[in-house]
């Protein structure tokens, strides 16, 4: 008892004639933690943007290719005699399926919403939201491994051509969207103020008036946020898309003919080439127009969930 | 009239699109469990894979998955509890938390091919840690990092504010309060998001095909020495995932049953990532029981 008390007195004693107390080192301590964590993610983010774009500009640079040149040119024939650098055609194709998977998602999404939030609450909480995030949880091999085996010889089957192609990518994207399209507009339709809702069916305005008439008009801006992170998530999307598209390296005539994508053609290709050589570089500008675009996507969700707030 | 008709047209519709997606989704399970199930057997499991013959197995991708997830998540979680706390407590209404707020979004919505081939220029190339498990293991840090501190911060953010406020008014630090008062009730939910983020990392390829790698050296299953060139546990060595070998022996697969490897392989991952899914949902509630005593 005595030494307690005598070591307690001298505890208070130190901690007096200590210009830093226990309690502030510790505090110190943790402050230090977490800005170092937090120098770490701005350290990466920088670093990725920074490695990227010098490699990506490299070949308008030195390599005497033009931007207007790569964007807009229908040749990718990098091992010719004269190796031509034109993205147009995976440009064409990642634009194509995502946009194209959106197209699809985008309604299945809303009806999804629409039956968790405004139909049937307690069946949509229980069956459907699980069942939705299970797809989001299924990994994108996965995915892949599906459409190739099961959408592709379908579609072979059902129209003319050989199945790969713009619409086996988008088919699969669509499915792999759909759990942000839908979480999104289900968040947002469970926000909405029930009042707006109450008012219009006193008026006697019928469910689907309500729908279409004050709910989504009112909730539009949230669900274009979803769409628009569907297609970010469709454009930066690699091997699902890879696996299904059949990889050739032109405008396709249909959507049942083989064509590719940014990131396909990246996939395929960093494995087979030198790191330096022209054509490793011309592959790195591809994924800095893939960068760029992520930061367009953002950007554009930013701008919506501005206009969602208000 | 014609109105109550368009709306039981519009009811009929909406509810065929849910049970459309009910049924995709019954019918992907299914179509995969079918087809895989019936190839899955302990040797399947165990045995290295065959490059031409038939009968290969997936037993050493099995293992850099799961090593690989144990390696990314020893470097994530600190990383990502520190980040999420500084949103969540440390972070004032200032022009440079909007900053660190826009690179989490930003970061979270890179496509993962582009970390890969991030990885493959700064941690392969320059720093030299070649084509190795932990070069995957950084490049899935940075693919699961903004995705940790989202978690963090907002479990941290659910803490009832008295709680916090008790904390305080005791007279201990602010630091001491997050960990001691703050983090055990946040704990349930950060547990529940990290093993689903943890699912998501199981099942990524595109981030490990430049930084992993795509092929696997002969394992000794016998030799745990980590410097070992041949040990299963030496973090230098080039490791194809199960993820990656899905998609390599879809590719350019040579073996003559390789769309069974792949269903197989493909089912394996399914279950593995609905027993990560069922087990944060489980273990999250038993946590949540233990630690605030409420049934």
């Amino acid at each position: 008892m005595n030494l307690s008390y005598k070591e307690v007195k001298r505890d208070t004693a130190v901690q007096a004639s200590k210009p830093f107390p226990k309690h502030r080192i510790e505090e110190w301590r943790g402050k230090a933690y977490v800005y170092v964590c937090i120098l770490v993610l701005i350290v990466t983010i920088f670093s990725i943007v920074y490695f990227i774009a010098v490699r990506g500009l490299t070949p308008f640079v030195s390599g005497g290719v033009g931007v207007g040149e790569m964007l807009f040119g229908k040749v990718w024939d990098p091992d010719a005699e004269q190796p031509l650098y034109g993205a147009l055609p995976f440009l064409y194709g990642s634009f194509a399926t995502s946009l194209l998977a959106a197209a699809i998602a985008a309604p299945l999404g809303f009806c999804a919403a629409i039956f968790m939030t405004e139909m049937m609450p307690k069946l949509g909480r229980t069956v459907l939201q699980p069942a939705i995030e299970l797809l989001a949880g299924i990994p994108s091999v996965v995915y892949g491994f599906v459409g190739l085996s099961v959408i592709v010889p379908f579609l072979r089957h059902t129209f003319p051509g050989q199945g790969i192609g713009i619409m086996a990518g988008s088919i699969v994207l669509s499915i792999m969207i759909l759990p942000t399209v839908t979480t999104i507009a289900t968040d947002a339709l469970r926000s909405l103020p029930s009042g707006l809702k109450e008012g219009s069916y006193a008026l006697g305005a019928t469910r689907w008036q309500t729908i279409s008439r004050i709910i989504l008009p009112t909730t539009l801006p949230s669900l274009l946020t979803g769409i628009v992170l569907g297609i970010a998530r469709a454009f930066g999307e690699a091997l699902a898309v890879q696996m299904v598209i059949g990889n050739a390296p032109h405008i396709p005539d249909s959507l049942f003919e083989s064509a590719a994508t940014l990131t396909s053609i990246i996939t395929l290709s960093m494995g087979n080439t030198t790191l330096g050589s022209a054509h490793n570089n011309a592959l790195w500008s591809l994924a800095l127009i893939l960068l760029l675009m992520t930061f367009v996507f953002v950007f554009i969700v930013r701008l919506l969930e501005r206009r969602a707030k208000r | 009239m014609k109105a109550k008709t368009v709306d039981r047209i519009a009811t009929g519709v909406i509810v065929a699109i849910a049970v459309l997606i009910l049924a995709v989704l019954a019918g992907l399970l299914g179509y995969l469990l079918v087809r895989g199930l019936r190839h899955i057997s302990f040797d399947f499991l165990t045995s290295p894979p065959q490059t031409i013959k038939a009968g290969g197995g997936i037993g050493p991708q099995l293992f850099n998955s799961l090593f690989l997830l144990v390696l990314t998540m020893i470097i994530t979680i600190p990383l990502g509890l520190g980040a999420g706390i500084y949103m969540s407590e440390y972070a004032k209404e200032n022009r440079f938390t909007a900053f660190v707020r826009l690179i989490v979004e930003v970061l979270s919505s890179f496509p993962s091919i582009v970390i890969g081939l991030f990885g493959l220029l700064v941690i392969v190339n320059r720093f030299g840690l070649g084509f190795s498990l932990l070069s995957g293991a950084l490049a899935l840090t940075v693919f699961n990092l903004p995705m940790m501190v989202r978690i963090t911060e907002q479990s941290l953010r659910s803490v009832p504010r008295e709680q916090k406020e008790a904390g305080l008014a005791l007279g201990i630090s602010r630091w001491r309060t997050i960990t001691q008062v703050m983090l055990p009730v946040a704990l349930p939910s950060i547990v529940t998001g990290t093993i689903l983020a943890a699912g998501r990392v199981f099942g990524e390829a595109a981030a490990l095909l430049f930084t992993a790698g795509m092929s696997s050296p002969r394992l000794d299953f016998t030799d745990w020495n980590p410097l070992s060139p041949t040990s299963p546990l030496n973090p230098l060595r080039p490791a194809e995932t199960l993820a990656v070998h899905i998609w390599k022996i879809n590719s350019e697969g040579l073996a003559p049953d390789a769309p069974e490897i792949a269903a197989g392989a493909s089912a394996v991952l399914v279950i593995t990532v609905l027993l990560f899914n069922l087990g944060a949902r489980w273990f999250g509630r038993l946590l949540y029981r233990k630690l605030t005593a409420s049934k």
